[in-house]
């Protein structure tokens, strides 16, 4: 191996190029920062990746997939494992065949999220083996582990990547040669797939069986490393918090964990043992210094205003030295903001001057929020516009109520606006409702996905295209209306206020591409009118 | 304290400048020079014209991939305005690289200042011109390739 040449990758792509290396037959996903460029990345090598509607779906996906024998690999972000988490939960129960890997990118400091969850917890509660990369070459070397440890086990495992570990880049030497990957075949195993009680009881004992067997295996483990330094001091780290830690304390012994669920206790208590004290380095909630401590063995947790914000190496100094004092805070930067032309400004300008009280979402239309348009007063996760507003619809006052508007983008809406839209027409508010996609025909805010709206699939070729207006219709919807927020245009005001008056139940469409790619959409579109006339 | 083996560069600017690009061209400049590299920034809102800023460290070994506040070598600075933001990461002594050092009358494309001030960068790092250009042949599309190569000897000088 140690002739192929090194090549500098962010943990992203060290990720693709794992799974292109280890014969992952399926790569699904929906767009997330910073998980985004896992598929991306996967499909430009050759594999064949997929965007899902939503994290739930690429999930059930991905299990249909591992369950047929293949290595599957799903991707999302940290609140998308949050949609995701109905089939996580027993898919631990079921098992596979083949082998499933599952991406949970986590953003420790809000990069670009709505909150910093650590989901290091849901390896516990799901009861999937965890590993956690801590630089690019393991985000490389470890996936392959994660793929052999989900086939020997037959169980999900669950890759937890950070922000730091997904965007660095760092060097990786990758394999000389591909793994030799198992074929695709259908075995009838009903006990173990169909979890009706009477199979899942059993399955439930069968889990917990595998992961006593794990952390037993994990007790020896050569993905966990130890180096040894100063009988003073010793730090038990893991993932991007390891690369500081390194840096922070050089002199220091360190145990390092790849494999942070089941964690390895006895050569925890023997590494703690070992030195006069014992630190726990991460990132995010106590959750290894919980763990920890839970089995009696002394080490210290990080003190609470670490539980905050990213670590970096002045920040893994002060735990070390229990310095408590304010940080020094730099002065912030320049905000983002809505693109100059962007067609949802239009919208948010008449939101504001109308004084609409703005169930808003996840994109960047969140940014309306922001001024000059101050024009959002809630954001929650993904698609909770249309609930939000509906329950405001429900409670509030009439004049106040009637002032109520729900914003989505059309990823948002496919990813999770659907059912919320199902909820109105059959829970009308008495004041009727107004849902305003902001179609601007991309997943903009991750760096211009595709999704089932655009009728073009990950690699940009002509799929099937989902029509809103028709899916409104579908559900019984009277108003709908299409309009072309383009700047100035008399029109926005216009259907807003007319929906507004109206006291029904109405959709508006605001549809323009957004400019950042409106050209590179017409190229596509040409494109696909090209290859379809060369076909008939 | 930092490895003195280590050079810690931060780069700095508004979305939209090419400051990921700069850091790209920077890293793989020094892996061609033979030094192992990490560099990291953050992806994400940041695109939507507000602040950025990439942070490249080189040397023997390099282990964390964000340079430590006050241990920046080098701040280089698309845009003069993101002075305050980022004052806090150079090291006492560290060299400070700004837009107005580089004449933009004479640049054949506006848009390669970035590649200018690494141009200006790279008079004071150990790496050998050769890297420095193979890097932004690599880094940048081929029609984009005189502007940049112009750019990057004006800046170096």
């Amino acid at each position: 191996m140690s002739e192929t040449k090194q090549v500098l990758l962010s943990g992203d792509e060290a990720v693709a190029l794992a799974a292109f290396h280890a014969g992952v037959a399926l790569g699904v996903g929906y767009p997330g920062t910073p998980s985004t460029e896992i598929l991306e990345e996967f499909s430009r090598l050759g594999g064949h990746a997929q965007w899902s509607p939503n994290e739930k779906v690429a999930l059930e996906v991905a299990i249909g997939a591992a369950y047929a024998g293949a290595r599957a690999l799903a991707t999302m972000k940290h609140v998308g494992l949050n949609v995701a988490a109905d089939p996580l939960f027993t898919v631990t129960y079921t098992g596979v065949t083949g082998a499933l890997v599952i991406v949970s990118a986590d953003d420790p400091g809000l990069a670009s999220s709505q909150n910093e969850q650590d989901n290091r917890r849901y390896a516990v509660a799901a009861g999937a083996p965890m590993v956690e990369p801590s630089d690019s070459q393991e985000a490389y070397d470890l996936f392959l582990a994660a793929v052999e440890m989900s086939e020997r086990w037959r169980i999900p495992v669950l890759y937890r990547m950070t922000t730091r570990v997904c965007h660095a880049k760092t060097l990786v030497r990758p394999r000389s040669s591909p793994l030799a990957a198992p074929r695709a075949s259908y075995t009838r195993d009903v006990r173990s797939r169909v979890m009706i009680p009477a199979y899942a009881k059993p399955a439930h004992l069968a889990l917990r069986r595998k992961l006593a067997e794990i952390e037993a295996w994990n007790e020896t483990s050569p993905l966990n490393s130890e180096t040894a330094g100063s009988a003073e001091l010793g730090i038990i780290a893991s993932g991007v918090a390891y690369a500081h830690a390194l840096e922070a304390a050089p002199e220091a012994s360190l145990l390092k964990l790849s494999v942070t669920y089941p964690l390895p206790f006895g050569r925890i208590a023997r590494f703690a043992a070992g030195v006069k004290r014992c630190v726990v380095v991460e990132e995010g909630d106590p959750f290894l210094a919980e763990a920890i401590r839970a089995r009696g063995i002394p080490v210290e947790s990080k003190p609470e205003m670490f539980r905050f914000g990213e670590l970096n190496v002045n920040r893994v100094r002060r735990i070390l030295r229990g310095d408590v004092s304010p940080e020094p805070q730099p002065k912030p930067g320049k905000a983002p903001m809505l693109c100059e032309g962007c067609s949802h400004r239009a919208v948010f300008d008449v939101l504001r001057k109308l004084d609409c009280i703005v169930a808003g979402d996840i994109g960047c239309y969140t940014l309306g929020v922001l001024p000059p348009f101050n024009a959002m007063d809630t954001c929650v996760c993904m698609g909770a516009s249309v609930g939000v507003g509906l329950g405001l619809r429900h409670v509030l006052p009439p004049e106040q109520a009637r002032r109520v508007v729900s914003v989505i983008g059309d990823s948002t809406f496919v990813h999770s606006g659907i059912t919320g839209l199902a909820e109105m027409v059959y829970n009308p508010p008495p004041t009727g409702h107004v849902v305003i996609i902001l179609d601007n025909s991309t997943t903009a805010m991750t760096g211009h996905q595709e999704h089932p709206g655009t009728g073009r699939n990950l690699d940009h070729e002509p799929s099937s295209k989902l029509s809103f207006e028709g899916l409104a219709q579908a559900m019984g919807l009277q108003r709908v209306r299409v309009i072309d927020p383009r700047p100035g245009a008399p029109e926005v005001e216009e259907t807003i206020r007319e929906c507004l008056d109206s006291g029904e139940l109405c959709l508006i469409i605001a549809r323009r591409p957004c400019i950042l790619i409106a050209r590179q959409i017409r190229e596509w579109e040409k494109c696909a009118a090209v290859c379809s006339a060369l076909q008939s | 304290m930092s490895d003195s083996t280590v050079t810690n560069v931060v780069i700095g600017g508004l979305g939209g400048q090419g400051i990921l690009r700069s850091s790209d061209i920077l890293a793989d400049a020094a892996l061609r020079a033979g030094f192992d590299v990490k560099k990291s920034e953050l992806h994400g809102m940041s695109q939507r014209g507000g602040s950025v800023s990439s942070d490249v460290r080189f040397g023997a070994r390099v282990f964390s991939p964000m340079v430590p506040a006050g241990e920046a070598d080098f701040l280089l600075l698309l845009a003069a305005d993101q002075l305050e933001p980022n004052r806090h990461v150079l090291r006492e002594g560290g060299v400070l690289i700004l837009p107005e050092q580089v004449d933009a009358e004479k640049l054949l494309n506006r848009k390669s200042l970035n590649v200018a001030l690494l141009g200006l960068l790279s008079r004071r790092l150990p790496i050998d011109e050769e890297h420095w250009l193979a890097a932004i042949r690599s880094n940048l599309p081929e029609p984009l390739h005189p502007a940049n190569l112009q750019a990057f000897s004006l800046g170096r000088g």
